[in-house]
């Protein structure tokens, strides 16, 4: 029997898959999961209780997932779906990014105005930086020297150097800001503004020190001003294609990420949150909180191209590359 | 919490103006009053206090990274002493001070005390917005002109367009009637009747009230024309809480019982508004009141005009407030402002069963020019306010 069990985990291992795609569903307290081919839903499996931010390890076999209500991040193996261990994060952990190389994972606590830095490997607390409050929104700059924490109610992009574990710079920005998302590059930085309605764009220096260039605002006709709530983000690898999220509006818009103009807006589910790519940049997903789905983006056309019913208010999305 | 690392990450900011000290107070007037006739709304030691310390806390956690210190002490005053609680505050150099009290009371502080800028959390009567409203008040409290619109705005949107006006005998019972009508007036709705409650000094929560009440109220009630609501103007909370099981003809209620216009309640936990609860609850061992809330807001409303000036004087934080560069999240899923022409802040106002929102007005299809929030209260062309010159 063992024998078995071993020779199919073998099979399973060696079989090629394709990209899957993990969706947090805050409200039934599970993670759906989609093939990335034929988006076609394989499973959804408990996550712990009110599962928000989710994120992959670099090689893509391990799934993260802020287990908010749990006060803690709960880790699963990618192909298995089992769960291998809980990461400490301290209470209410909300959003989180995880270093290029995989080793320590900075945690936004909500309640307790902090950043947590976990070491994924010896699974220890590494620092506690006091933010400002409601601290929501991470980002970690490509050469890991710097993170970045958005904090709703300061409303302030706090700089958080890596190497000491202090902040280093502030920055106001305007109300409620939920996301921030760097280029690929690491020399232009955006903050979306919740119910200030704007994208602070800020560029960055050598040193990783900000300075505010632009603000994009957003205008759809037939819809209020204040339903144009941007939230999650992503730029593309090239630096070219902002996509922002806009909550109750039901839209992302595409921003010209040079420029700053927004050139289009795409009509997607309701309450859209947050946003992943797939591992080419061929598609984006959105998660759709009130409509329960995710909406596909075929990026080249920057058209919606269909949606697939998730779990319950749907919160966060990421991708773990297939195997060929 | 970590004070000693707070001080060592003072960073620098950009562009922004030297550290203040920001000294507030807010004081909350006592006055001698019955028995609420829920128990749940005893007055806590702490009421608008907590508010108070938990706007203090977020504005202190944000002023940290700019050196500003924000300090607020708490005053509890007697209706006759509120002019010497203001003139000893004003002797401590304290210029900005939030007033949990009734009309009178707070007019008498903003008279006394003509250089400070007082924040109303807590009196929602009309005329503070209008003929009576005084330069150095900003109002957080929602009015009841914008709770009644609130009301008679989803009652629209349900066509619920015949309503049954059920008031008390009290002078701030005919009042908040009066703006029953007026909104009905405004929106289209019909009052196919008014009637009165007496106010009798009733048995409240004796051992047989109840007894009483289900025999008393539906008479009082009985042969109404026909109507698709009742609406409850009992400011006094004499005989509201009874209505919605005690009608002569079954029909919700909505007003001072029933459906509540509120400016929040401990059950709103849309748009981030569990961390506001959380943070409230965690800090104050109870559930928030809208007394906590306004007075919260009008110190979140002083911190984010800090922040954004770098000043504390408070006539420059007047200016800012009331300026179009001034906005401020408030878990009500938009951002709230100042009116210009009165003082009033503009915001959504949430339909409370007393367990959750069944709704949040402004309703859809109320269209205004400049804000869907300007469909409830006074409009600047309506406006009887002359204190506030653009």
């Amino acid at each position: 029997m063992r024998l078995l069990v071993l020779f199919f985990t073998f099979l399973l291992a060696s079989v090629a898959h394709a990209d899957r795609i993990f969706v947090s569903n805050e409200r039934s307290n599970t993670v759906t999961v989609i093939d990335g081919s034929t988006w076609e839903v394989l499973t959804e499996f408990p996550a712990g209780l009110r599962p928000r931010g989710i994120t992959v390890s670099p090689d893509g076999s391990k799934l993260y997932v802020c287990a908010s209500d749990d006060n803690l991040v709960r880790v699963f193996d990618t192909s298995s779906y089992e769960e291998l261990f809980t990461l400490p994060s301290g209470p209410d952990p909300e959003l989180f990014v995880l270093e290029p190389n995989g080793r320590r994972l900075y945690i936004a606590n909500e309640d307790d105005n902090l950043v947590t830095v976990v070491d994924t490997q010896t699974k220890e607390v590494l620092a506690e930086v006091p933010v400002g409050v409601e601290p929501e929104g991470m980002a970690i700059s490509p050469n890991a020297r710097i993170v970045v924490n958005t904090s709703e109610t300061t409303n302030m992009a706090h700089f958080i150097d890596t190497e000491t574990n202090t902040i280093k710079y502030n920055m106001l920005v305007d109300q409620r800001p939920r996301y921030a998302e760097y280029t690929s590059d690491g020399t232009r930085l955006f903050v979306t503004a919740e119910i200030g309605g704007t994208v602070s764009v800020f560029d960055i220096d050598g040193d990783g020190a900000p300075t505010e260039v632009g603000k994009i605002s957003f205008q759809v006709a037939g819809v209020q001003p204040e339903w144009l709530q941007p939230v999650g983000a992503k730029v593309t690898s090239d630096g070219q294609w902002l996509f922002v999220a806009l909550g109750p509006s039901n839209r992302v818009a595409v921003v010209d990420a040079k420029t700053l103009e927004v050139e289009k807006y795409i009509l997607v589910g309701e309450r859209v949150w947050q946003l992943a790519f797939t591992p080419g940049e061929e598609y984006l997903l959105t998660t759709n909180g009130n409509t329960n789905d995710i909406t596909v983006i075929d990026v080249a056309s920057q058209e919606a191209v269909r949606s697939i019913p998730v779990g319950q208010q749907p919160w966060g999305v990421i991708v773990a590359p297939g195997i060929n | 919490m970590m004070r000693s690392v707070l001080s060592v990450i003072l960073a620098c900011v950009a562009s922004i103006a030297g550290a203040a000290d920001v000294n507030t107070a807010i004081i909350r007037v006592e006055y001698p009053q019955l028995a609420p006739i829920s128990r749940f709304e005893e007055k806590t030691a702490d009421l608008a206090f907590a508010g108070a310390d938990l706007a203090t806390q977020d504005n202190q956690t944000t002023g940290q990274f700019l050196g500003h210190n924000f300090k607020t002490i708490h005053v509890a005053a007697e209706p006759a002493d509120v002019v010497s609680a203001a003139a000893e505050l004003r002797a401590k150099g304290i210029e900005i001070i939030v007033v949990s009290a009734r009309a009178d009371e707070l007019l008498a502080i903003a008279d006394a005390a003509q250089d400070a800028l007082i924040l109303n959390a807590g009196a929602a009567d009309t005329a503070l917005r209008g003929a009576e409203c005084r330069a150095n008040v900003l109002h957080l409290t929602p009015s009841d002109a914008m709770r009644a619109d609130a009301v008679a705005q989803f009652s629209v949107w349900k066509k619920w367009t015949r309503w049954f006006l059920v008031r008390g005998s009290n002078p701030a019972d005919i009042q908040l009637a009066e703006e029953y009508k007026r909104a009905a007036k405004k929106f289209g709705v019909n009052v196919v009747e008014e009637r009165e409650i007496l106010d009798t000094g009733g048995s409240r929560r004796a051992d047989t009230g109840h007894v009483l009440v289900q025999k008393q109220i539906p008479v009082l009630v009985q042969n109404p024309k026909r109507h698709d609501v009742v609406i409850a103007a009992d400011a006094s909370d004499v005989f509201a809480p009874y209505l919605p099981f005690h009608l002569w003809d079954p029909r919700p209620v909505l007003g001072s019982a029933g459906l509540r216009p509120v400016s929040f309640n401990p059950a709103t936990e849309s748009w981030g508004g569990t961390q506001f609860q959380t943070r409230f609850e965690k800090l104050s061992g109870r559930y928030v009141t809208e007394a906590d809330y306004d007075a919260w807001l009008a110190l979140r409303a002083v911190g984010e005009a800090v922040v954004r000036t770098g000043s504390a004087d408070p006539s420059d934080l007047r200016t800012f407030m009331l300026s179009d560069d001034f906005e401020l999240a408030a878990f009500k899923g938009q951002p709230v402002t100042f009116r210009k022409w009165n003082g009033q802040m503009r915001q959504p106002i949430l339909l409370y069963d007393g367990r959750i929102n069944a709704s949040v007005s402004p309703q859809e299809g109320f269209l205004h020019p400049v804000s869907p929030l300007d469909t409830l209260g006074a409009d600047e062309p309506e406006t009887d306010c002359k204190a506030f010159g653009e």
